[in-house]
Formats: C-alpha cells, sequence, structure tokens
C-alpha cells in the first residue's frame, strides 16, 4: 500500500510539473471567466450561461487532462525506459498500474476543484451587484450548491476516462491509447442511441449488434446532469449514487484487466 | 554448502520477430549459470550476445520462454528478494522532471525508507558516487555520465546484498570508471555479490574472479579468470638497457620480435621454449642490464575474440565448460 502511495504521489508530481497542464487550466479558468462576457449579451440569462459554460469546461478540460495524461502514464514509462529501474523495485507490476491511477485522481480532482472554485468566484461577482427582484427570476441561485452534484459527477465521469486511458496505455502506444479513448469518450456519450437502434433499422443482427455494444460500451451521458443543475431541476442522491456505483465496477473491471496485461507484459 | 546469490537453470527466451510473419528469435539459450555470495561476476559478450536479455530475466522485465532462475536462493519475484537485490539497467533514464536527490528519496521510499532516512540515504550515495550541488538540478540537466553515477547510486540505496549492473561504465569518463571499480570493490569488500555485464574486458580482468562469455545468445565459457587464462603464457617480453646496437641479437627462432624503445634499450618477445635465461647471459655479458621479464599472457580480449569469433560457438561451449568446470 505504502508502495502505491509513493508511486500516485510522484505521479502528482509530475503533473504538477508539466507545463501543459498549467495550460489546460489556466485556459478553462479563462473560458470559466470569458462566460461572464458572453452573459452579458442575453439579458437576464447570464447567471445560466456562465454555470453551462462553466460546468461544459470543467468537464472539456478534465477530459483533456485525464486524456492526455492517462495514455501517457504506462507508455511513458515504458517509451523512455524509466521502467526498467523502477520494476526492479520491492513493487508488484498490479500496485504500479494503480499508484498511476490514483495519482492522476489525485491530479484531476485538484483540478476540478480549482475550476469549481473559479466558476462559484465568477458566479458571485456576477450576482452579487443583482438585485433580488432579478434573483427570484432564476432558476436557481447563483451559487446553487447543487452544482456540485453536477461537479462530482463530472469527476467520477473523469474517474472513468481515466481508467479507460491507463487501460490502453498498458498494451498500446500513445496516439492509439488517445484515439481509442476519444473514441470510446464520444461513443460514451451517444450509447443510448445504440439501445435504441432498432427504431432506425430494420436488420435484426445490426440490432443485436448494437444491443451488445451498449452493454459493452461505457454509458457516459447519465454522467451529464448540467441542463438538470442549470435549470434548477433536482438530481437526486439515489441517482448519483447509481451513476457513481456503475462507473466503480466500470473502473474496477477496467484496472483488473489493465493490471493483468501489465503483469503479463514484456519490456524488452 | 552455502546457497549461491544467483542461479539459471536452461534459461531460454525467443523473441517474435517480423511484422507480418512473426518468427521466433532465440535470444537466449539454455543458460544454466551460478554465482557464489560474495564474488563479483562478469557476464561479457559482443553486442547481440544475450547479456541484457539475462538480466531482464532476472529482473523480470521479460519472461523466460523455459528455464527459471534463483535470486539468493528463491525464486524470481518475491518482494523479500527485491527488497535484497540492486539493479542499473543499461543507459538508465529517469524522470527527468526529478532533481537526483527526489529521484534517490523516492525510490528509498519504494524500500520503506521514509522521511529523514530515505533523505538521509540519498544524500550520503550521491556523495558517494560524486554528485555534488548538482542533486538539486533536475535529471533533464544532467550528462549521460552523471545520470550513469545517479543509476548507480539508486541501484545500492537499499544496501543490497546482490547487484546487478548493466554495463555499468557505460558512459563515464576515465575518473568515473575509476570510481566505478572501486565501488564494486567496496561492495565485495562488504560481502555484497556484483553481477555485471560488459564491453570491456580490461574491467573484468580487474574487478572479476569468475566469468561468464556469451555469444548469440549461448553460454561459451564460464569460469575463474584463473582457470581461463593461466598457464597459457604464450612467450616472454624481456626488456633491458645500455646495448650496444652490434650487440642485439637477430630476430629468429630465438627471439621472435625486437623493438627499440630508446636508446640502447630494447624489449624483445621471446618463444616459450629456449628459456629466456641463455639469452639474458648472453646480453649481460654484452654489457646490457635487464630491466624487466615477463611472462606473455593470453589475455582476456585475447581468449574472447578467439572463442567468439569461432564457427561453431556450440563445440566450444563444450569443450570450455568441460574444461573449466569442477
Amino acid at each position: 500500500m505504502k508502495a502505491t502511495a509513493q508511486i500516485a504521489i510522484n505521479v502528482f508530481r509530475e503533473s504538477v510539473r508539466d507545463k501543459v497542464l498549467y495550460n489546460l487550466v489556466l485556459f478553462a479558468i479563462l473560458l470559466i471567466g470569458a462566460s461572464y462576457l458572453l452573459g452579458q449579451l442575453t439579458a437576464g440569462q447570464d447567471v445560466k450561461i456562465i454555470k453551462d459554460l462553466g460546468l461544459s469546461a470543467t468537464s472539456l478540460f478534465g477530459v483533456f487532462i485525464a486524456v492526455f495524461i492517462g495514455i501517457g502514464l504506462v507508455s511513458k514509462e515504458v517509451e523512455r525506459r524509466s521502467i526498467y529501474a523502477l520494476l526492479p523495485k520491492p513493487i508488484y507490476r498490479y500496485q504500479l498500474v494503480l499508484g498511476k491511477y490514483v495519482g492522476l485522481l489525485l491530479t484531476l480532482a485538484i483540478n476540478v476543484a480549482v475550476m469549481a472554485v473559479a466558476l462559484y468566484a465568477v458566479l458571485l461577482y456576477v450576482s452579487s451587484g443583482v438585485p433580488e427582484i432579478v434573483r427570484r427570476g432564476w432558476d436557481a441561485p447563483a451559487l446553487d450548491p447543487a452544482l456540485l452534484k453536477a461537479i462530482g459527477l463530472i469527476l467520477v465521469e473523469l474517474m472513468l476516462i481515466t481508467a479507460i486511458a491507463l487501460f490502453f496505455s498498458t498494451f498500446s502506444t500513445p496516439i492509439l491509447s488517445a484515439a481509442f479513448t476519444f473514441g470510446l469518450f464520444i461513443a460514451g456519450h451517444f450509447s443510448a442511441d445504440l439501445r435504441n437502434f432498432d427504431q432506425v433499422v430494420d436488420s435484426p443482427s445490426a440490432v443485436r449488434l448494437a444491443r451488445g455494444l451498449y452493454w459493452v460500451l461505457p454509458n457516459l451521458a447519465q454522467f451529464d446532469v448540467k441542463a438538470q443543475v442549470v435549470h434548477g431541476q433536482p438530481v437526486s442522491l439515489g441517482y448519483m449514487a447509481l451513476a457513481s456505483g456503475y462507473a466503480a465496477l466500470y473502473i474496477a473491471m477496467l484496472l483488473a484487466v489493465a493490471m493483468y496485461v501489465f503483469s503479463r507484459r514484456d519490456f524488452k | 554448502m552455502s546457497t549461491p546469490a544467483l542461479a539459471t537453470f536452461d534459461l531460454t527466451k525467443d523473441f517474435s520477430i517480423g511484422f507480418w510473419r512473426k518468427r521466433p528469435y532465440r535470444a537466449l539459450d539454455r543458460l544454466t549459470l551460478e554465482i557464489t555470495a560474495g564474488e563479483v561476476f562478469g557476464l561479457l559478450g559482443p553486442n547481440g550476445a544475450g547479456k541484457t536479455t539475462t538480466l531482464k530475466l532476472l529482473m523480470q522485465l521479460i519472461f523466460p520462454t523455459s528455464g527459471r532462475a534463483e535470486l539468493l536462493g528463491r525464486p524470481l519475484g518475491e518482494l523479500s528478494v527485491k527488497r535484497r537485490i540492486g539493479y542499473l539497467p543499461e543507459n538508465p533514464y529517469f524522470y527527468d522532471y526529478l532533481t537526483a536527490e527526489e529521484l534517490l528519496t523516492y525510490f528509498a521510499g519504494l524500500f520503506g525508507y521514509t522521511g529523514r532516512e530515505g533523505r538521509t540515504r540519498a544524500s550520503r550515495l550521491l556523495d558517494q558516487v560524486g554528485i555534488g550541488a548538482e542533486r538539486r538540478l533536475q535529471l533533464r540537466k544532467f550528462s549521460k555520465g552523471m545520470l550513469q553515477r545517479v543509476g548507480i547510486a539508486q541501484a545500492i540505496i537499499n544496501d543490497p546484498e546482490l547487484v546487478i549492473f548493466d554495463e555499468p561504465m557505460s558512459g563515464l569518463d576515465p575518473l568515473g570508471r575509476r570510481d566505478v571499480r572501486a565501488l564494486v570493490l567496496q561492495l565485495r569488500d562488504r560481502g555484497c555479490t556484483v553481477l555485471f555485464s560488459s564491453h570491456v574486458l580490461g574491467d573484468a580482468e580487474a574487478l572479476c574472479s569468475r566469468v561468464a562469455i556469451l555469444a548469440r545468445g549461448r553460454l561459451i565459457a564460464d569460469g575463474s579468470l584463473s582457470d581461463m587464462l593461466a598457464f597459457k603464457a604464450r612467450g616472454w617480453e624481456l626488456v633491458v638497457a645500455g646495448i650496444d646496437e652490434r650487440s642485439v641479437p637477430v630476430a629468429g627462432s630465438r627471439v621472435r620480435r625486437i623493438v627499440q624503445i630508446g636508446y640502447g634499450r630494447y624489449a624483445f618477445e621471446l618463444p616459450l621454449e629456449p628459456p629466456p635465461e641463455q639469452l639474458m647471459a648472453e646480453l649481460t655479458a654484452a654489457g646490457a642490464h635487464l630491466v624487466s621479464l615477463n611472462p606473455i599472457r593470453e589475455s582476456l580480449e585475447d581468449f574472447f575474440i578467439e572463442h567468439v569469433t569461432a564457427p561453431d560457438v556450440t563445440s566450444i561451449r563444450r569443450e570450455v565448460a568441460g574444461e573449466s568446470r569442477p
């Protein structure tokens, strides 16, 4: 356990010293800030737009960080040969995979927290001068705690995407891993369409294939509750728990396969 | 009989090569070796001989196709064994965003030395391998030789009982090589077993009690250097001074080669027979005085070249193993 923690801390340290990460976070914060300007163009909708753009920026840049750092977690170790000095140390191979995953999660959690603080700061600034009568017309308060539910599910989705990126990283090149992960990310957001494939296609075999894919591909759309939160619709804790449970199961399976693949791999 | 520090039993590794039609390539063929605790052992061989493959198999960076190995009397992969060994990979590369101090502290942490103890160990070892103020620079600013020194330090961060160095002299300047030689001898003196691979036969001659020579994935010779090279004197080198040019003997059956080193100073290469005493007496009578007389022995390099370039390494392996093994 200690070794896993040491590896995780080292991944976090690597991320912290990576200039790409700072650029992504800075860009995301700028985008959240810029949503304030965009909100000015739409009378009465500014808070909604800021929330919507802020949450989207948090999710999008989180995905970029998860994919671009995630795909290199293991493959970079192999390419740069740093793994030759690390694996002979008293660690199991699975600890390396787990440590890498936990380290990147730590990085993501801190980044998402920073972006959430930036979003709340912009919302506080925008709402501070608004008269009470205008506020009453909003679907949800500016500093709505329900935003944290959306941010929480964004983090859960990022955890799943990181596991996908890490899974591919254990046996593939960074470029292919990035392509596969982005492919799954996009397919995962449209997987509900696969379930209803029989409504648009007559071929039974195509429908069966689509159903099969629906069950295998990660259902990422369920983590997107941005619209509900922005419009003040409730997101139950039960729903969040179910979505998180689904993610935990999927992540556990991906990590188990990643660990198995990695533990049998030759590093020539 | 004490447990060997390292033993391999018919260790074999095949790789798949080719893009479309994969075919097996045997990188290591039934290697059986035993290294006694406390000795310095050299694994020698030309490029592609299977040295690095052997070391990677021992470190479980790759897995054997067949055969097995033991380190410190235990099967490979046990954490309790990993805690007692150190490894320097060939041309090591480390996390370039870390400083040398951070890297060693990180690796010390993996051995359970956390906090102050880890930092103290890191600092002591960096001193030992000659990394001074640079220890606070990120490793991306390090030269190849400096990285090699860091690599050696990380290999001994846990005071190992067995250290495996893959080409430890690679990238080092003469001072660095001298330091590493001294370090290997220090490790040996404190009872640590050292296995290293090298192309540099001089290092093996200077440090090893025993060596193994690999070629094309096969063990072609193993044994103590004295077994391999003893009694293989192939002549004498006689150096004399103060001799008149007219008294210098003519090259022939008694003298193979004559080299004038300086005025009145000559080196003679003599065959093993007849003994050199008679010629020495004649030269002394002619006014020369003896500077040195040394046997010309077969060097490890001669042995290496002779055996590695032989057309059929299998037959050589049989022959040498039969001669040198007890």
